[in-house]
């Protein structure tokens, strides 16, 4: 529409290195003086290919979007999405797409990308075979998966790892195949690749090496099996191919430009390739140093030296870069870093190596004891510590040996973040330094890891430099001055464990007296701390003494609106209502209850996702009536509304299923009335399933149990949600005494230990020790405080009553469930429904205006009383 | 016999001059309830722990829904007095109807006296 007499940027490609271009020319405050126009062959606009694989895990494609809503418009820049380009014309300065749509440009920039090589095997066309680059092809996977059993993964190194994590999360029996001798050859060593082996294969995934792919056996058009090299067939009904990728620099050859022997287009120290006018940047260029690099780092740094020199600003040159990586597959840390093969002259290793628990490190170092590079798999906790240490020359402030050894079998050691130099680069996908984190909080101001990252970019790749990063920042604040704080609200400065302490041992049974004695202001208290308070207190309140039940006293003023109420708030004022349904058995009778229940009252009903029914649009003072008629059918309350324990998900088990080898049903019921009304940080949720199909899902739990012929095996810290975490085994073939035994101490010292609002997935994950320290105290007793846990629990479990029929046989307790104290009997005129589906929802409209609802009463319905 | 003294009634100030609304009896330190007035508009009437009287329209302006009585009090460092909404949280200074999460926002504040 409007002509423009400003130099056109052509970008080919909108990957993750062309975004990250695009920002790069952002960050320079000259985006606005060239046109840019983005050729995107993708159906989508820029995502994090490096998370790929969390998609299995539940992230969605818009959770993988790459920069902040609105980016692209902001600036000006225009997309075009599913429009390839298909040829370069050089001379007239034009690219054209498939489409045919012609674009000029001044400057072209190049980020094509990669393509995953298919070795040309017979049968690699054939239904069922795939490759694992785009999000379009874990549709794909997933679809052709569904149903299926086998899976195999041609290739063994980083990719095809990552590929089989998938195809194992999809439930498919997975097999590696890899030429190589060991598995990720290019990043790992021997020993390094052999640990990495045995706990893959622990894992379930079958693991072939040394062997080649010699063809797909195709059975009417699909893949059915594969044949190895070594004559050996397996049969599989998908193939993943994974086995290298190979720059994308076929537009290039086609217009002329220098492309390297081995393919990549060759580009000079600035990006620039054999046009003048063209740009490569990314995994579709060949570096200066001979190099292909396939890794982000490396791309981003290309980016930055691309869109400083359009910017006129002096340009960082891109000579080479560090192919450190730290990943997790399948669960296993694995980090390579510098020179990890010690090939530097006189490099010398010091290795640690554990077989039987996966663990293998070794760091390679000079004669002087400076670090050059080192490889961890199965814990790779120091990298983040020891990578930006590497190559600095410096020798190591602690011997090398010290560093690898794990806790425990020597001093412990750890590297604060005080040991880096400022140059130190700490984040290596943005390459931000040491020097440029602390900056961020000495001269921008910034007080948290989000700001910092926000300001410093530092942390929003891989993410595996988020721990030191948050080291530096506590340091940082710390030394000049601030103080960290690690209170829970306003008025506490202690975390909720130190109050849970606080008031385990001073007995102290108010949120008051407590503020009062411990608080750090005086005054009302606020909305965080009430509740948490509220919840410690009911937690121990046969200990303190408090009373049991948390509508009396000073606790009923402490409790958010739903424990106050005893049922679930919804979007117009009115509750839902939740019946226990202990493992989701119930009889026809209460079912017929519930129904009548229901309708009686009018009430939208659902089944949850935890496997019981959900009853809403109940008003405040229908609440006790409602209640009265499931009390009296034997119903008790399902604290929907707590931080306590919700449901505890059964599969139908050994009882009925031919495949169940223990009764489910019966271990859910049994744990689910055994930690009822338990109030806790967060709220808990678990299973049992009756075998290892797992179809309660108890790894998506707190805590989850799975039987096994020999018993129960207990798994902790599972969690669905926005991020969903699969449990941890915690022991193995209890039986039921031991399973009941542990989930006591577990829960118990969750309780004591855990922040506000911590689920047990985020718990194990923060604190110190992780998994195995959880299982030392709950498992081991290395506290000395198993039996205080298990004796907090048996009080627990001998105080229960049921909240509801307690509230109901209470004048006091029911008072205040009347929608207006001074009308009681009059509804609230603002709670009102209408239809859908055969049911109701809630009207809406009616609250939309406040005057709407005025009408004026007669005198004589407003009683005082 | 000795004379009962009969406990203090809440009273809030309306257009139609001061209505009584509860016996203090009724109101835990730290929560509201909620009451009808003449017009037929709701109030919501809260008790501190020092004893303060406040009452403010019922009305949570975020989600139209009629439940501030039902949320929690809190005072800011400063001394302020609020009440949190039980749906999405947002405070409101119960003194002056503020919003202390979003300065675009009040609420309607009553005068309360116990009479
Ligand atoms: C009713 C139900 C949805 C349904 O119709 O199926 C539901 C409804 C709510 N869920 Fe849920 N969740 C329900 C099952 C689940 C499940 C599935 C399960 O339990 O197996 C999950 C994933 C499993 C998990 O929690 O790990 C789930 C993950 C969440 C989360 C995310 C938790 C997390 O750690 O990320 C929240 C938010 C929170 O708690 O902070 C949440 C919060 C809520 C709240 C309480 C939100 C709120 O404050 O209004 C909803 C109100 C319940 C109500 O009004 O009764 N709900 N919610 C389900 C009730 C189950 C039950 O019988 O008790
Ligand atoms: C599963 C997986 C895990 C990975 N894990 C890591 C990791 O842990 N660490 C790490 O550093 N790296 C990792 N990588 C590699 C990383 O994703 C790449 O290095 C990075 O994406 C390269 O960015 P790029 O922009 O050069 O290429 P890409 O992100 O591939 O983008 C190139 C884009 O150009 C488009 N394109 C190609 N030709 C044309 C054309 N003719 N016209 C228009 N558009 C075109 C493509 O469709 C693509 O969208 C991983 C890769 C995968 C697949
Ligand atoms: S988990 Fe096992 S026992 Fe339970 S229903 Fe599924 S297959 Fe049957
Ligand atoms: S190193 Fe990857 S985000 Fe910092």
């Amino acid at each position: 529409m409007t002509t423009t007499t400003k130099p056109t940027v052509v970008l080919v490609g909108y990957g993750m290195v062309g975004h990250r271009f695009l920002e790069a020319l952002a960050d320079t405050g000259t985006a606005d003086r060239f046109r840019v126009v983005v050729l995107a062959e993708e159906p989508r606009p820029a995502y994090d290919r490096v998370a790929l694989t969390s998609y299995f895990s539940g992230k969605t494609p818009e959770d993988l979007l790459l920069g902040e809503p609105g980016f692209l418009d902001t600036h000006g820049f225009e997309l075009h999405l599913n429009s390839p380009v298909a040829e370069i014309d050089r001379a007239g300065r034009t690219v054209t797409t498939a489409a045919g749509h012609t674009v000029a440009y001044d400057t072209l920039v190049l980020a094509t990308g990669s393509y995953p090589f298919v070795p040309p095997v017979d049968g690699k066309d054939a239904d069922g075979c795939f490759v694992y680059r785009t999000i379009e092809d874990l549709h794909a996977i997933e679809a052709y998966a569904a149903g299926r059993k086998v899976g195999a993964v041609v290739g063994g190194g980083l990719l095809g790892l990552e590929a089989a994590g998938a195809l194992k999360g999809l439930g498919l029996e997975t097999h590696v195949v890899e030429f190589a001798p060991r598995l990720m050859p290019v990043q790992v060593d021997e020993g390094g690749g052999e640990a990495l082996r045995r706990t893959i294969e622990e894992m379930g995934v079958t693991v072939h090496t040394g062997v080649g792919t010699n063809a797909i056996v195709v059975t009417d058009g699909a893949a059915t099996g594969m044949t190895f090299t070594n004559g050996q067939r397996i049969d599989t009904d998908l193939v993943v191919f994974s086995a290298g990728v190979r720059p994308r620099d076929q537009l290039a050859r086609d217009c002329g430009l220098t492309v390297g022997e081995r393919g990549g287009i060759a580009v000079d120290a600035l990006c620039k390739t054999s046009d003048d006018a063209v740009y490569a940047i990314g995994e579709c260029a060949l570096a200066v140093d001979g190099r292909v690099y396939g890794l982000v780092a490396p791309g981003y740094e290309m980016a930055t030296t691309v869109a400083q020199q359009l910017a006129g600003q002096a340009a960082k040159e891109f000579t080479g870069a560090d192919l450190s990586t730290k990943l997790k597959l399948l669960g296993v840390d694995v980090a390579s870093f510098g020179d990890a093969f010690g090939t530097t002259p006189g490099a010398l290793d010091v290795v640690y190596s554990d077989s039987r628990s996966g663990i293998y490190k070794k760091l390679v170092v000079t004669p002087e004891g400076a670090l050059l590079g080192g490889i961890l798999i199965g814990d790779a906790e120091a990298y983040s510590s020891l990578r930006p240490l590497t190559g600095t020359g410096t020798p190591l402030p602690v011997p090398a040996e010290s560093l690898v050894l794990p806790a425990g079998l020597g001093a412990p050691v750890s590297l604060g973040s005080s040991a880096l130099p400022d140059d130190a680069v700490v984040c290596n996908c943005h390459n931000v330094t040491k020097g440029a984190v602390r900056a961020a909080v000495t001269d921008h101001q910034c007080t948290t890891v989000p700001e910092v990252k926000k300001c410093t970019k530092a942390g929003t790749g891989c993410g595996s430099c988020i721990k030191l990063l948050s080291t530096i920042v506590t340091d940082e604040l710390e030394a000049s001055g601030v103080e960290v704080d690690k209170g829970l609200c306003p008025c506490f400065a202690h975390t909720r464990a130190e109050l849970y302490e606080i008031v385990r041992v001073k007995r102290i049974a108010t949120h008051r007296q407590l503020l009062a004695e411990h608080g750090r202001l005086s005054g009302e208290g606020c909305e965080v701390c009430k509740p948490t308070v509220g919840s410690i207190i009911a937690s121990l309140a046969p200990e303190l003494p408090a009373s049991g039940h948390i509508l009396d006293g000073e606790q009923a003023a402490l409790q958010d609106t739903n424990d106050h109420f005893l049922a679930n708030i919804q979007k117009n004022g009115s509750y839902s209502v939740v019946p226990r349904i202990p493992g989701g058995e119930i009889t026809p009778e209460k079912l017929i209850v519930i129904g009548e229940v229901a309708r009686d009252f009018g009430l939208y009903t659902k089944i949850t996702g935890g496997q019981r029914i959900d009853l809403f649009g109940a008003a405040v003072d229908q609440l006790p009536l409602i209640w009265s008629r499931l009390v009296a059918a034997g119903f008790e309350s399902g604290h929907a509304y707590g931080k306590s324990l919700r449901t505890v998900k059964s599969c139908v088990g050994s009882t009925w299923c031919r495949y169940g080898v223990q009764d489910s049903v019966a271990m859910a019921i049994h744990l689910e009335l055994r930690y009822r009304g338990l109030r806790s940080p967060h709220k808990l949720k678990s299973a049992v399933s009756g075998c290892a199909r797992e179809c309660a899902e108890a790894r998506g739990k707190d805590f989850g149990v799975i039987a096994t012929s020999n018993g129960w095996n207990l798994y902790v810290g599972g969690n669905g949600g926005a991020t969903p975490r699969h449990a941890d085994l915690l022991a193995q073939d209890l039986t039921d005494e031991e399973l009941i035994r542990l989930i006591d101490r577990f829960l118990m010292f969750y309780i004591r230990t855990a922040d506000r609002l911590e689920r047990t997935s985020a718990w194990l994950e923060r604190i110190d020790g992780g998994l195995e320290h959880v299982r030392q105290v709950v498992v081991e007793d290395s506290l000395g405080i198993a039996d205080d846990l298990e004796a907090l629990m048996a009080r627990h479990v001998d105080d229960y009553q049921d909240e509801w029929a307690a509230t109901l046989a209470d004048q006091d307790r029911l008072q205040r469930f009347v929608s207006f104290v001074n009308a009681p009997g009059v509804p609230d005129p603002s709670i009102r429904f209408t239809p859908e589906r055969d049911q109701v929802k809630p009207d809406l409209g009616v609250l939309a205006t406040a005057e709407d609802l005025l009408a004026t009463l007669s005198a004589d319905l407003l009683e005082i009383r | 016999m000795t004379t009962v003294t009969a406990t203090a009634r809440v009273e809030l100030q309306t257009p139609e001059g001061w209505v009584a609304v509860c016996d203090r009896d009724r109101l835990t330190p730290g929560r509201g309830v909620a009451v009808l007035l003449p017009d037929g508009s709701q109030a919501a009437v809260f008790t501190d722990r020092q004893g303060g009287l406040y009452a403010v329209a019922n009305r949570d302006p975020f989600t139209g829904a009629y439940v501030l009585s039902r949320g929690l009090l809190g005072s800011t460092p400063e001394g302020r007095v609020y009440i949190a909404s039980p749906l999405l949280k947002q405070r409101f200074d119960l003194s002056t109807g503020e919003c202390l999460d979003d300065p675009a926002v009040s609420i309607a504040v009553h005068s309360a006296r116990l009479g």
